[in-house]
């Protein structure tokens, strides 16, 4: 390796943080492909607004819970009249098109924008709830999903998560030419793509800090694999690791404090804690399988990972008090890359079966698995800081395209890119307003 | 071969500037016949010794040559079996050309570790991983000093046949030695 390949792989990674949403046109293409037998009907009229209001905020919210696959929103086209306060409610116009709940609104854009919403129930006719946000008017597609989220937890009684961020991994194949790797941060709905990190060399695994202000990832750009975690407010960026061999599967503990991540400096991959503040190094398994993907669960009192010292990958656990290592996963041949609800019973995590690799959910509580997915090579599952929906990376035909599924296995949308693959989604955690 | 006509020139002359010497009749004709003789033994050795090692380092040559063309021949590339870093007898074959090759020099080289698609990302940089230490192990037990041989893993990261399927996922499950 000559000085010179490394500066000129310094050169060919650009760090875009600061730069406004390149295009206001999502990367990715919502395709909702599965939904509830029997979806609830909600008419969702256009909020009236007055000011320059940037965004259809209902139209946000219209596609929010279309994508939830549990509300059948009514088509505007349809609606008898545009109500926009409750005096101006007519109840039989909205039985008339079989809707049961409707939702009105307006906003307002001055120095901040303010939304103002109100559910009502068509068949008892009376007011559901109603509220307010607000915010700095370019955040309105982030206040429009928070609407989303309060109707969403008024009408299923679990919190929305919509007003929340995907990171993912996209590469531009060029034929004779060299690949780009790109990391982009976007809204829960593709909205609003904005590139974090662009190289010529691989850029992998990226994940969030526990309160989104930071995203740790591996990128390939000197060379070699190596950690960097950046600053989503500033745009700061810190290279944590250098080590030789294997420097991967960042995951940060549940306070913040720590990230777990894998390295073979020693020998074989193991999982090692590195300290944020004093960037101390502690080692936490030793065996010469391979060890990796770490993850916590959300107590934090212990983590998940993948090994094959049992001859293939499989989930086990390992207590950071006690010290011990225990098998989770049992069925099957191959199971892999656990990620752990909020609930901290659900583990979603990569599983072969009869030669394909689906998505499932393993219960910790009862120890059964079920298979979500019926595509093939599916991967990188990552779940809803609500526990509703798994995103995961998967093909179609020969491309790489994001795909979400409930953990119920009911509702099932698709996000593809409008070109080049897109893989290993990171669902955001809640993010404070 | 067209060093002995240059050779033939510097006797003649040689012995003409020994004739034109005897023919000065100064000190004893035969002494300086004998003085003759071991000189012209002397460049003919000298021209003998020259020959040989020439001879050596063209034969030499030749035989770096077939090294390396042996070691191009067995081409840079290993393949394995799925989810397996175990080294078949045909990338051992390969590997010997290379490092009879890399006895003859003090190179370095570069092993890059791949996976095909199937499982998941970061197991399978692990396993590119294990396939890049496979090839240097065995480099390292057949005599190549392993401050020689550097190991990378790009994972599932970087195919070199982008569709699925069996016939691609075989290209991909390698190891590249790189120069």
């Amino acid at each position: 390796m000559t000085i010179t390949r490394r500066v000129a792989r310094l050169a060919s990674v650009l760090c875009l943080a600061f730069l406004a949403p390149l295009a206001a046109r999502a990367e990715l293409v919502i395709e909702i492909t599965q939904g509830v037998d029997d979806p609830t009907p909600i008419a969702i009229v256009p909020f009236a607004g007055t000011g320059a209001i940037p965004e259809d905020i209902a139209g946000v919210v219209q596609g929010d819970l279309a994508r939830s696959g549990q509300f059948d929103p009514v088509d505007r086209g349809d609606m008898l009249s545009l109500p926009s306060s409750e005096a101006e409610i007519f109840y039989r116009d909205w039985r008339a098109i079989g809707t049961e709940y409707l939702l009105i609104g307006r906003a307002s854009a001055a120095e901040e924008l303010r939304i103002d919403y109100a559910l009502y129930d068509v068949n008892r006719q009376r007011e559901v709830t109603t509220g307010t946000v607000t915010g700095p008017v370019n955040e309105a597609r982030m206040l429009a999903h928070r609407v989303s989220d309060a109707i969403y937890e008024r009408l299923t009684g679990i919190p929305g998560a919509f007003a929340t961020r995907l990171l993912y991994v996209s590469v531009t194949r060029n034929p004779g030419g060299k690949d780009y790797y790109r990391l982009t941060l976007a809204d829960s709905d593709g909205a609003r793509p904005i590139v974090l990190l662009e190289s010529r060399e691989p850029v992998m695994a990226p994940t969030w800090a526990p309160d989104a202000s930071q995203v740790a990832y591996v990128s390939f750009e000197t060379g070699r694999p190596a950690i960097f975690r950046q600053d989503l407010r500033t745009g700061a960026r810190e290279q944590l690791t250098n080590f030789k061999g294997l420097n991967s599967s960042p995951a940060w503990s549940p306070d913040g404090n720590t990230l777990a991540l894998v390295l073979s400096k020693d020998g074989s991959p193991d999982i090692y804690l590195l300290d944020l503040a004093s960037k101390r190094l502690t080692r936490i398994t030793r065996h010469y399988a391979i060890d990796t993907e770490p993850t916590w669960m959300p107590d934090g009192k212990s983590l998940l990972f993948t090994s094959d010292r049992g001859g293939r990958p499989q989930i086990y656990r390992y207590n950071l008090q006690s010290g011990i290592t225990d098998r989770v996963t049992f069925e099957g041949v191959y199971n892999a890359r656990a990620r752990v609800a909020q609930d901290g019973r659900n583990v979603a995590l990569v599983h072969q079966r009869e030669g394909q690799f689906h998505i499932a959910i393993h219960d910790l509580v009862t120890e059964r698995l079920h298979v979500l997915t019926s595509t093939d090579l599916d991967e990188s599952p990552s779940i809803a800081p609500n526990g509703s929906m798994v995103l995961y990376a998967t093909k179609l035909g020969d491309r790489g395209i994001l795909s979400a599924v409930s953990v119920d296995g009911g509702v099932k949308f698709r996000l593809p890119a409008r070109s080049g693959d897109v893989r290993e989604p990171a669902w955001s955690p809640y993010i404070s307003p | 071969m067209n060093h002995l006509p240059v050779a033939g020139k510097v006797l003649t002359l040689l012995f003409t500037a020994a004739f034109l010497v005897a023919c000065s009749g100064s000190g004893s004709k035969e002494d300086e016949a004998a003085a003759e003789a071991a000189r012209q033994a002397e460049i003919a050795a000298a021209e003998a010794a020259r020959e040989a090692e020439r001879q050596a380092a063209e034969a030499a040559a030749a035989e770096q040559r077939e090294l390396e063309q042996a070691a191009m021949a067995a081409g840079t590339v290993f393949y394995f079996d799925f989810d397996s870093s175990v080294l078949k007898p045909e990338a051992q074959q390969a590997l010997d050309a290379h490092i009879a090759l890399l006895k003859t020099t003090d190179e370095s080289v570069r092993l890059e570790g791949h996976t095909d698609e199937r499982g998941t990302r970061d197991y399978n940089m692990a396993l590119g991983e294990r396939r890049a230490n496979a090839v240097r192990d065995y480099m390292v037990v057949n005599g190549i000093a392993s401050y020689r041989i550097e190991t990378i893993s790009y994972g599932e990261e970087k195919p070199v046949a982008y569709g699925s399927g069996e016939a691609n996922w075989s290209q991909n499950r390698r190891v590249e030695l790189v120069k």
